[in-house]
């Protein structure tokens, strides 16, 4: 396996301008996603979906316009992966989380498994889709179509390491410039997911901008709960036992 | 910027984060606004009086660049006694004649200058302004600016009352903090911290850059707005220096090129102006009253006659004038509008709509398509079906019984046009450069690109004519341009080389200094030459930036001569040392005897910077080794315009033509030069009328483009924005009940439009002359048709037509206007609706 591949999107210098949504869906050939005005600041995209892999967030608050280019967070403990029962997910050699379309069943076990609410199903084949990390650009050398259109260099693309020191120096700027409410998001190795391919910086709490403050993979406990079922099937079968031969 | 010109926005963040401070100026919290270090909300049409109390705080508080200002500006040269300024006059310059509105201009030359007049020396610098005037063509003097005196009266202590600076000082001093406040809506806290920002980044050691979007230009005072931000400039030394200017964002991919060759009525390319019918009968008629005859305009006739050569080959010889009798003439105001209104009235016939959606997209949308609907003829070029071409089956007066298409006897042709990436070429952006472009794909279809549609179109009509003299221009057209392809597409590399030029040994000339008066020489644009030196597509370059110096020379080409920053002497003291290290970017070698630096200097080679004219010169020999704003007739940067603008000297604030507000500046309320068409198709709102409380302004989204017809029909675009929606304040909504979500109309005395109602705490109601103003914000993108696969109301139904008077620009960035909730009436009821509010 080659180096693990991610995105650092810097919410601090996203202006809004979705050209990362616009670049996904022509490079990946996603359709549209219906024509709603929702009302809800400069946002008529709503959220990630079958049809939508990148999503700008426009959050107004009393002194400020946050905006913020959210996407798969392709875990390192994927959620999504783990329920897979055709492999049509699938873990990537630059370690990236790809649903193949000509594998997948439209089973959807996977649509609940998501500890973000990213992966979902199109009505219409049924079957689920989400950001490949423009897995076909990548082979071919390329950085994902979002992060070559993001005028602002907001999306960026490159190797995990890379990209982990340089939001560390980022960081440290902003707070040395009394912008204290930075944050990283999806950075550390140790939360629910094991650390995200895909993390921010985000300018106030993860909740403010949609994103859960403390993801967990929701296959987390199967380890366990085999072991707890396999506790279950014994005491079972030594309660039948009890029941059938104890009792005469 | 960021909402407009996401992709250059980049250099601003790139700026930032180098430690630079951003301001925003807005009147609504925009996704620039979000980016930058302040926003400062304003009230949409009153800039003038925020530039000019920086301006009165730079004079006031003695900031000014004074060795800059003394050695590059006039502000020590004297005016001529018969002037008054808006201080004497309560609002209005000298020279203003309430008839036709117009100004003569004599009254604001320099010192000197009359007396020159009355021996009969070049009469232009007296005559010429008024005579521009009158038809309000001060743009007649194309880019280099009006004729002025050389060598004006001086008073380089600057103590004198009639010098510039003191005119200045007695102009701006009521441009106060506290006007700002009661007439921006500012507080005096932004002011003072923007005040602040701007004297400490200006200087030796820093420079501020002022950069615009067209909004600026689209008020009735808008080329005053820019002459306002000129003088903080000039004051402050922050032209023709790295990181200084006034930068204009144009509206479009290639904005800058269609002036520089132009689209436009009342010049030719370079800034050359259009002759007029009865001023200009003569090539040298022409070229006496076409700018000055000192700095580098005083090579116009090298410029017109190699222009000329261009076009007419052979036929053009010394003796016919070089065909100078070939070129169409001005009777009057041909602008847009006015054409418009011509053909409402039956006296024009025929139209060409070429990548404009003007039904949609320009003031009046009514006004608009009365005018299309009167024609005989009209051909559409567009990518898709924009309602310019379909208005006669589907426009809103369809719909209101208005018009009946058996009623339209316009006979419409649509022709598909090729879009950018099926075709190739140059863009030129709005820094001046030139990039070239290479085909990608061939365009589907039938559709070609506007060069095949034009060389086709003309060497049709060149098969078709016959003997008769009147056609003998067409005749005589060099019109040989080599073909490839199926389709016959002409070589776009051929017509970029014709532009640059070619020598008497037919080779492609270098630099515009080559051209000659004689005709031995042949240029399409003059300030294009030098763009296909060496035989070159100098504009094909793409060395990438890491591997060259910071002003990049080898990424395309910039006009003129590839030159990066214009009148860059300015970057050096008089003696031609930089202003700093820092700062250092063009400077003078003594030893070499030449001007040298970063990028390509704007100036003489090896002109030293003690060099002063002799008697008598003319052209760029008669401007001085310190004379940096070398287009200008006295080489200075003009803090106050002695001639060239039609509605005065100075910038004076004046209300937009439809205010809630009274004038408290002057007696005057609006711009007294302003272009008003008093006609029924489009009723003003009456000024301060209870009936239109609230200012509207309309503007563009990221996700859109322009009238629509380019983004509408995408899905991936359109999706992002998908309804015409219109940004009101918590406070607007509460007063009109308004419901975020939910529907409202907006009412002018032109037209009432729907639109979705977002309701935002970044539209801020602006507390001033003892009231809360309200600002309705609406952007243009949609209409009613299109192809689009979104439709909307068209905001532009709704603004007026009235114009700046010297550039014809629609005021539709400040008017007046009601909103209520709900939709609006359909078919005759809607017409009820307007016709109620133009009765109250």
């Amino acid at each position: 396996m080659s180096e693990r591949m991610g995105f650092f999107t810097d919410t601090s210098v996203c202006i809004g301008c979705k050209a990362c949504e616009v670049a996904c869906k022509e490079w990946n050939g996603v359709p549209d996603d219906g024509f709603v005005f929702r009302a809800t600041s400069y946002d008529n995209t709503g959220s990630l979906g079958a049809s939508t892999w990148r999503h700008v967030a426009f959050i107004e608050t009393p002194d400020s316009w946050l905006m913020a280019s959210d996407v798969c967070k392709h875990c390192t403990h994927a959620a999504c992966l783990d329920v897979c029962p055709t492999g049509a997910l699938f873990r990537t050699e630059f370690d990236t989380v790809v649903v193949q379309a000509d594998v997948c069943n439209g089973c959807g076990y996977c649509v609940p498994a998501c500890p973000y609410g990213v992966i979902d199903r199109r009505e219409d084949d049924g079957r689920a889709w989400k950001c490949t990390m423009c897995y076909d650009r990548q082979l071919g050398g390329l950085e994902p179509a979002c992060a070559k259109a993001c005028p602002t260099d907001s999306i960026q693309f490159g190797p995990l390491d890379e990209l982990l020191e340089r939001a560390d120096a980022r960081l440290a700027d902003l707070h040395a410039n009394g912008r204290t409410e930075a944050r990283l998001y999806g950075e550390d190795p140790g939360d629910g997911v094991g650390g995200d391919g895909a993390f921010f910086l985000l300018m106030a709490e993860p909740e403010v901008y949609g994103l859960p403050p403390d993801p967990v993979v929701t296959t987390r406990d199967l380890p366990s709960m085999w072991g707890w079922a396999a506790v279950a099937a014994l005491t079972m079968a030594g309660a039948t036992a009890w029941t059938r031969f104890g009792g005469r | 910027m960021a909402e407009c010109h996401p992709v250059g926005f980049q250099w601003v963040m790139e700026a930032k984060a180098r430690g630079a401070k951003v301001f925003h100026i807005d009147p609504r919290f925009t996704r620039t606004s979000a980016m930058a270090d302040h926003y400062v909300p304003i009230r949409a049409g009153s800039d003038i009086v925020l530039l000019g109390a920086l301006i009165n705080h730079v004079l006031a508080g003695e900031h000014d660049f004074r060795e800059y200002v003394l050695a590059y500006t006039n502000a020590s040269v004297l005016v001529s006694e018969d002037f008054r300024d808006t201080e004497d006059l309560d609002g209005l310059f000298s020279g203003f004649d309430p008839e036709t509105r117009t100004y003569d201009p004599a009254s604001w030359a320099y010192q000197g200058v009359e007396e020159e007049a009355a021996s009969g020396q070049s009469g232009e610098r007296v005559e010429g302004g008024r005579h521009h005037a009158e038809a309000a063509r001060a743009d007649q003097y194309g880019s280099g600016g009006a004729a002025a005196h050389p060598r004006p009266h001086t008073d380089e202590t600057l103590s004198h009352p009639r010098c510039v600076y003191q005119v200045l000082k007695r102009h701006f001093a009521r441009y106060t903090p506290e006007m700002v406040e009661q007439v921006c809506g500012i507080t005096a806290e932004d002011f003072n911290r923007l005040a602040e920002a701007v004297v400490a980044g200006s200087g030796r050691e820093r420079t501020t850059a002022w950069v615009y979007s067209v909004g600026w230009t689209q008020h009735t005072v808008g080329v005053q707005y820019i002459r306002a931000a000129s003088i903080l400039q000039l004051l402050l030394g922050n032209m023709g220096r790295p990181g200084g200017g006034i930068l204009a964002l144009r509206g479009h991919a290639c904005i800058q090129g269609s002036t520089d060759i132009p689209t436009l009525f009342n010049i030719l390319p370079g800034y050359l102006p259009m002759p007029h019918a009865h001023q200009n009968r003569t090539l040298d008629q022409y070229l006496e009253r076409a700018a000055g005859d000192t700095g580098f305009w005083g090579n116009k006739r090298s410029y017109m006659v190699s222009l000329l050569k261009s076009w007419w080959g052979d036929a053009a010889t010394e003796d016919n004038d070089f065909c100078y009798g070939y070129l169409p003439r001005l009777t009057g105001d041909h602008g847009t509008y006015a054409t418009v209104l011509g053909q409402i009235d039956g006296i024009v016939k025929g139209y060409f709509v070429v990548g404009e959606n003007p039904a949609v997209g320009s003031s009046g949308g009514r006004t608009q398509r009365l005018g299309l609907a009167n024609l005989d003829w009209l051909v559409v070029r567009d990518m898709t079906l924009v309602e310019t071409a379909t208005f006669w089956k589907d426009g809103p007066e369809i719909e209101t019984g208005e018009m009946r298409p058996e009623d339209i006897a316009t006979e419409v042709f649509f022709l598909p046009a090729a879009g950018h990436v099926e075709k190739e070429g140059t863009f030129t952006q709005t820094q001046r450069l030139l990039q070239w472009r290479e085909k990608a794909v061939e365009p589907p279809g039938d559709c070609r690109s506007d060069l095949w549609f034009y060389y086709h179109l003309g060497k049709r009509i060149r098969q078709r004519i016959g003997d008769d003299e009147i056609d003998r221009p067409l005749r005589d057209l060099t019109w040989d341009y080599p073909e490839h392809g199926e389709s016959g597409e002409p070589s776009a590399e051929a017509v970029l080389r014709e532009i640059n030029g070619t020598g008497p040994d037919g080779r492609a000339l270098s630099s515009y200094l080559e051209l000659k008066p004689d005709g031995s020489t042949r240029c399409g644009c003059w300030i294009y030459c030098g763009v296909y030196a060496d035989e070159v597509n100098q504009a094909a370059r793409r060395k990438p930036g890491r591997e060259q110096s910071l002003v990049a020379p080898e990424w395309g080409w910039a006009w003129p001569l590839n030159r990066r920053i214009l009148y860059n002497r300015a970057s050096a003291d008089p003696e031609g040392r930089p202003w700093s290290e820092r700062k250092a970017y063009i400077w003078w070698d003594a030893e070499k005897g030449e001007w040298t630096g970063l990028d390509v200097p704007d100036f003489e080679r090896d002109k030293p910077p003690g060099y002063r004219p002799p008697p008598g010169a003319t052209a760029q020999a008669a401007l001085s080794g310190t004379d940096a704003f070398v287009m200008q007739a006295d080489g200075k940067g003009w803090l106050f315009a002695p001639a060239g603008l039609a509605d005065g000297p100075l910038p004076a604030h004046y209300e937009p033509h439809e205010s809630p507000l009274p004038n408290i500046m002057y007696g005057r309320r609006g711009n007294p030069a302003r272009k008003v068409y008093n006609r029924s198709e489009s009723p003003y709102n009456p000024p301060a009328s209870p009936r239109f409380p609230y200012v509207l302004t309309t503007y563009r989204l990221t996700e859109h483009h322009t009238a629509g017809g380019m983004s509408r029909t995408l899905p991936y675009l359109a999706e992002l924005q998908p309804e015409m929606f219109c940004e009101v304040s918590p406070e607007l909504a509460r007063e009109r009940g308004l419901v975020n979500g939910g529907w409202a109309t907006i009412v002018t005395s032109r037209a009432a439009i729907e639109a979705r109602v977002l309701v935002s705490e970044r539209m801020r109601p602006l507390r001033l002359q003892g009231r809360t103003l309200h600002q309705v914000g609406v952007p243009y993108h949609w209409g009613w048709a299109g192809g689009g696969v979104v439709t909307g109301d068209a905001a532009n139904d709704l603004t007026p037509i009235v114009l700046d008077p010297n550039v014809y620009i629609q005021e539709s960035k400040a008017s007046t206007c009601d909103i209520r909730a709900g939709r609006r009436p359909t078919g005759r009821a809607l017409l009820d609706l307007i016709e109620e509010y133009r009765r109250e």
